[in-house]
């Protein structure tokens, strides 16, 4: 640091982000009756570390910009850099720039959790339609404020099941839910008493029917499918909501890819009592992973078992409309061990981006997104039939996203594509070995049918470089 | 005073304001109108097939009734118009106590938004995003130099989520050394998700009272610590604002007896760049980084709760985390006796970059600033209070400082009320009603951020209150009267639970 | 202050009490619980048939500020709810020792009763600020 660099306030003490210069400092210390900052530090003794900490900066803006976009730089993205097929629990779609702009405003942006709400209507309100929008297209009678993310909504789902049951042990979970939410699942369930039992597929690529019902009986606490399913397969939820009835076990959807909401059966028509998963396709970008959106709905009777927050409407003292956080008492801050949930800081402002996507593209234009989705997804489908060397492994209906069965080593065939400036999919072979042949494709409107022409010139580029005794 | 435009007022009350209706802004599905759009969906530009083609007839829905249509005009308008009746940070001080509630950096939101970060997918292959690896790696070991730690997880969602992390670890190391023990000590002054991570981790929770000084009792806790006690898990400084003096002897009591300190860093702000949870003794630590780390809180999250750990619990990390070698960066999954993963993917990475951008903004001296100004802020603010309110506990304080309505209680006049009451003074209140242990107790936390005549503004609304609260209590506890709704019935709420809109004629 | 608990009534120290009648008994909760309470929002009851022992948790009653336990000072098995608590949780406030009551259970050991304390013990108990 220069010596003669003024910036810093003559005892170097002055940050742009700090709000104290040397003459508050000086009225403060003599309004509290000290002589110098240190002492208000004496407690921690000799824990007060001596040497200054190994970190970098202080920089300015430039120099931050200059920082990150070195490490924007060493990224090659989907879109920027890349055609990307890439979905599996996160999806890439367009995303209006009114979202953003919203979002900034220091309004929504620099607020805190609505606990008083005579100074936040504009959040709870924000809140009150996220939760309306929620329940309009799962087709239930409440959801809730928002949760971190699919796999820990998911989780989250089968324990709320667990205490609305009370006395029963089992879990039935098809295995074509996203591994990374039975994952979590399997996590948190290892310190519950909780027997999870795991449904296999058939040949269409949907959970098996008469192994599903053969696993639920009475014992069964919630019976769980996801639609589309991992494998893009579209299921869909009634076959197992009855079964799960049939035996007093509570049906819970699962829903990775939220646009299919609506567009497919919701969760409530097909009769199932809870549906959760992740909103990330509503407007939030993919940013490698997070953060994203999990939300969950249910019928109005075990509104009191719901984790999370909720808004609620009331009146004030004028009896003007206004609404509320409420039913409050079943959380962590009232309830502490007993409380539903551990869960305290949410994905609100996650939320308000998805409220805002959703109101933009409304009844009509989500609808036609959907469209557009499924109808690139099989337009994909009918060329890959076309395609040497890949197949549709399922014949399941799809949505946007379908299970690719590759004649070569799939690996061997994604790293081709890649350098060739294609990530065509994600493998499925780590989570499920017997589909170790096969990847995932997932196809949105922001893959322009060019994107598709990119992938088949690469794999036929592909063939033609290698040895004809290999093919 | 406030600048904020009072957007209702009582109907017919006052001429001067119309007393028409949509003067207030409804909800979005009321502003809806079939036919509005407020997007151009880009064509398919394939040869499309008819619906029942593709799905079976059973499985395609109607279209939603109830789905707004608005324009794009009318969302901005309806979300602009709604975002004027919040108060927020950006507008003014937010005293909330644990919250630290400090300015939120704009060069942050600009650098997760950088395409090139926002715009990777987390499966892409490592060799594709090295950028975000390597931001991964940085912010691990700046957090491992603050924090004196081996290793930071990255992976947790929220603080709760790194409490509950923390814990898992705690446990999975008792249970592999074959021991089986039941029992988490939690003071009584500790923040809800605590007993509830501890629950849900399977534990059993088992108080611990605090003495007069608002802090541990060593003789209590050598009797509680037995070796059927996992962890013991400590909020330092205490949600008093208290830092614990004899963190250290706690430590020992803890490991003696073969158990881990858990600390709760949601008050990191005290301390932060001054002193290491890790030279005292804490085995494991969750942070905030929407409190300490300025990441925006966005009306309740997102957050990011990074777990620290000592050297005895990193083979227990949650998975993935982020190596390197040779090649570079890399997500690893090789961790044996790991509690596994307890998110989907890798991270909330956006809130990661913004915490790396506040570290490297700050750097190493202004962090030390940060928490000696945050400390000072509070200190002035006890000052100016304490000749007008309550001090239940006359410890120190750090960051934060604790009064009650004690004074004012027996005048008719309560916490709840002076916290209305100071929004008519243009102030968010402070935290309310916590600690449990202080009846009526109001948590004040100005963080380093607020300047000198805010501060003097604060003191000055809640020395005038305590005023008003003498000689006129009934004012006080009509507040709020200048705020876009007046005092809210929570109790209709709670027994009448409305929870959505519904489209006319629809049944509940 | 004064608040009168009738004295043909049996508290416990979780302040619960009970209407002996015969083989069976009501249960609810007294004026200083509703009192503590707050304005009661939610009241969850257990089911016809449901038995239970001594000590376990019968039920929760939810205010706006917290959430108590209800237990059962004796083992029993549930005869009756008072379903009124559906539609008006409020009553548990306006009348808790009448209107307000909970379940009605069918004792199973009568000797139970005996740890209980009669109303003028237990008006003592709440004067000794013990709860």
């Amino acid at each position: 640091m220069a010596k003669n660099d003024s910036s810093k306030g003559p005892d170097g003490l002055t940050h742009r982000l700090l709000s104290t210069g040397a003459l508050d400092l000086q009225e403060m210390l003599e309004a509290i009756g000290v002589d110098s900052v240190d002492r208000l530090f004496e407690c921690l003794g000799d824990l007060a570390l001596d040497r200054p900490f190994d970190l970098p900066g202080p920089l300015s803006d430039g120099e931050l910009r200059e920082y990150f976009q070195r490490l924007d730089a060493m990224n090659r993205v989907p879109g920027r850099d890349m055609v990307s097929f890439l979905g599996a629990g996160a999806y890439r779609h367009d995303v209006p720039s009114a979202v953003d702009h919203l979002l900034l405003r220091g309004e929504f942006l620099t607020v805190y959790t609505p606990y008083q709400p005579e100074v936040t209507q504009g959040t709870l309100q924000a809140i009150f339609e996220f939760q309306t929008l929620v329940s309009l297209l799962t087709g239930l009678d409440v959801a809730n404020a928002s949760l971190y993310e699919g796999a820990s909504a998911f989780t989250e789902a089968v324990l709320m099941a667990d205490r609305i049951q009370k006395k029963r042990k089992k879990v039935v979970v098809s295995r074509t839910i996203h591994p990374q939410y039975r994952a979590v699942l399997r996590s948190y369930a290892k310190n519950l008493d909780l027997e999870i039992v795991e449904i296999g597929w058939d040949a269409r690529g949907a959970t098996d029917a008469e192994a599903l019902a053969a696993a639920v009986d009475e014992e069964t606490i919630c019976v769980a499918v996801q639609s589309p399913n991992y494998f893009g397969v579209v299921e869909g939820w009634q076959t197992a909501a009855e079964v799960a009835h049939e035996h007093g076990a509570l049906s819970i959807a699962v829903v990775a890819e939220a646009l299919s909401l609506a567009l497919l059966e919701s969760p409530g028509a097909a009769g199932c009592d809870i549906a959760v998963g992740e909103g990330q396709s509503f407007g939030l970008p993919l940013s490698f992973g997070g953060p994203y959106l999990g939300f969950l709905a249910t019928r109005d009777k075990h509104k009191r078992a719901m984790p999370g927050r909720l808004a609620g409407q009331t009146v004030d003292s004028e009896g003007e409309r206004a609404w509320v956080l409420t039913l409050s008492t079943r959380e962590q801050h009232i309830r502490r061990e007993k409380a539903t949930s551990n869960i305290c800081t949410n994905q609100a402002l996650c939320a308000l981006g998805a409220t805002i996507y959703l109101s933009l593209y409304g009844k009509r234009g989500l609808r036609r997104l959907a469209e557009v989705n499924l109808q690139r997804a099989a337009a994909l489908r009918r060329r890959l039939v076309e395609t040497d060397g890949l197949s549709a492994a399922f014949d399941g209906p799809v949505f946007n996203e379908l299970t690719v069965r590759s004649a070569e080593p799939v690996a061997r065939v994604l790293r081709d594509l890649e350098e060739a400036g294609v990530l065509a999919g994600v493998p499925l072979g780590p989570d499920y070995p017997e589909l170790e042949d096969c990847f995932l494709m997932a196809v949105t409107e922001a893959n322009p049918p060019a994107d598709v022409d990119r992938l088949l010139r690469a794999l036929e580029e592909r063939t033609h470089h290698q040895e004809p005794a290999a093919v | 005073m406030t600048d904020r435009e009072t957007q209702t007022a009582p109907a017919g009350a006052d001429r001067r304001v119309p007393d028409v209706a949509w003067r207030n802004e409804g909800l979005i599905f009321e502003r809806s109108r079939p036919g509005r759009i407020g997007v151009t969906v880009a064509d398919s530009g394939v040869d499309e097939r008819p619906l029942d083609e593709l799905l079976p007839a059973g499985l395609v829905r109607d279209e939603i009734e109830g789905m707004p249509e608005v324009s794009e005009v009318d969302v901005m308008r309806h979300f602009t118009r709604i975002s004027r009746k919040n108060y927020a940070l950006d507008l003014g001080l937010y005293p909330l106590g644990s919250c630290t509630m400090k300015y939120n950096p704009r060069i942050n939101e600009d650098m997760a938004r950088l395409p090139g970060l926002a715009g990777s997918h987390p499966l892409q292959p490592a060799s594709t995003v090295q950028g975000n690896l390597a931001l991964f790696w940085a912010l691990e070991k700046a957090l491992i130099e603050l924090t004196g730690l081996a290793r930071v997880s990255l992976h947790p969602a929220a603080g709760a989520h790194g409490e509950f992390a923390g814990i898992l670890m705690a446990r999975a190391a008792v249970d592999a050394r074959g021991e089986n023990r039941k029992y988490v000590l939690i003071p009584d002054s500790a923040h809800g998700t605590n007993p509830a991570s501890a629950h849900f981790a399977g534990f059993e929770v088992q108080e611990l009272l605090s003495n007069e000084r608002g802090t541990l009792d060593l003789g209590d806790l050598e009797r509680a610590m037995t070796e059927d006690v996992a962890a013991l898990m400590l909020t330092v400084p205490n949600t008093l604002g208290v830092f614990e003096d004899h963190i250290r002897e706690i430590a020992e009591i803890v490991h003696g007896k073969g158990g881990f300190l858990y600390c709760d860093g949601a008050n990191f702000n005290a301390f932060v760049g001054k002193a290491r949870p890790g030279d005292m003794g804490v085995d494991v630590l969750h942070m905030n980084l929407h409190k300490t780390f300025t990441t925006p809180h966005g009306g309740g999250g997102p957050g990011a709760g990074p777990v620290g750990v000592a050297p005895e619990l990193v083979p227990f990390l949650p998975v993935p985390t982020v190596e390197k070698d040779e090649n570079g960066f890399y997500l690893s999954h090789d961790r044996p006796q790991s509690i596994g993963r307890i998110r989907s993917f890798h991270g909330q990475f956006g809130m990661l970059v913004r915490a790396l951008s506040y570290i490297m903004a700050m750097g190493p001296e202004g962090l030390k600033r940060v928490a000696e100004y945050a400390v000072l802020n509070a200190n002035y603010i006890r000052k100016g209070l304490e000749p007008h309110y309550h001090l239940p506990y006359d410890a120190p304080s750090m960051h934060e400082v604790v009064f009650s309505d004690k004074l004012q209680h027996d005048l008719g006049v309560s916490t709840m009320d002076i916290a209305k009451r100071l929004m008519d003074y243009g102030f968010h209140p402070p935290t309310v009603y916590f600690p449990l242990i202080v009846s009526g107790a109001l948590m004040i936390e100005p963080t380093e951020t607020a300047g000198k005549e805010e501060l003097d503004h604060f003191i000055e609304a809640m020395v005038a209150i305590a005023k008003e609260a003498e000689e006129d209590p009934e004012l006080v506890k009509g507040a709020p009267y200048t705020t876009p709704v007046r005092r809210c019935d929570e109790a209709q709420a709670a027994r009448k639970p409305v929870l959505r809109w519904r489209p006319e004629g629809e049944e509940e | 202050m004064s608040m009168s608990y009738p004295s043909d009534y049996l508290y416990s120290k979780d302040h619960e009490w009970l209407r002996v009648d015969g083989d069976t008994c009501v249960l609810g909760i007294t004026e200083y619980a509703q009192e503590e309470l707050g304005e009661i929002v939610f009241v969850d009851l257990p089911e016809e048939g449901d038995r239970f022992s001594a000590a376990d948790e019968v039920g929760t009653i939810e205010s706006v500020k917290a959430v108590a336990e209800v237990y059962t000072p004796v083992s029993g098995e549930v005869v009756e709810v008072n379903s009124a608590l559906e539609d008006e949780p409020e009553l548990v406030n306006d009348d808790p020792h009448g209107d307000g009551w909970l379940v009605k259970l069918r004792m199973g050991d009568k000797g139970e009763l005996d740890g209980l304390m009669s109303a003028e013990k237990y008006e003592e108990f709440l004067s000794s600020g013990e709860e």
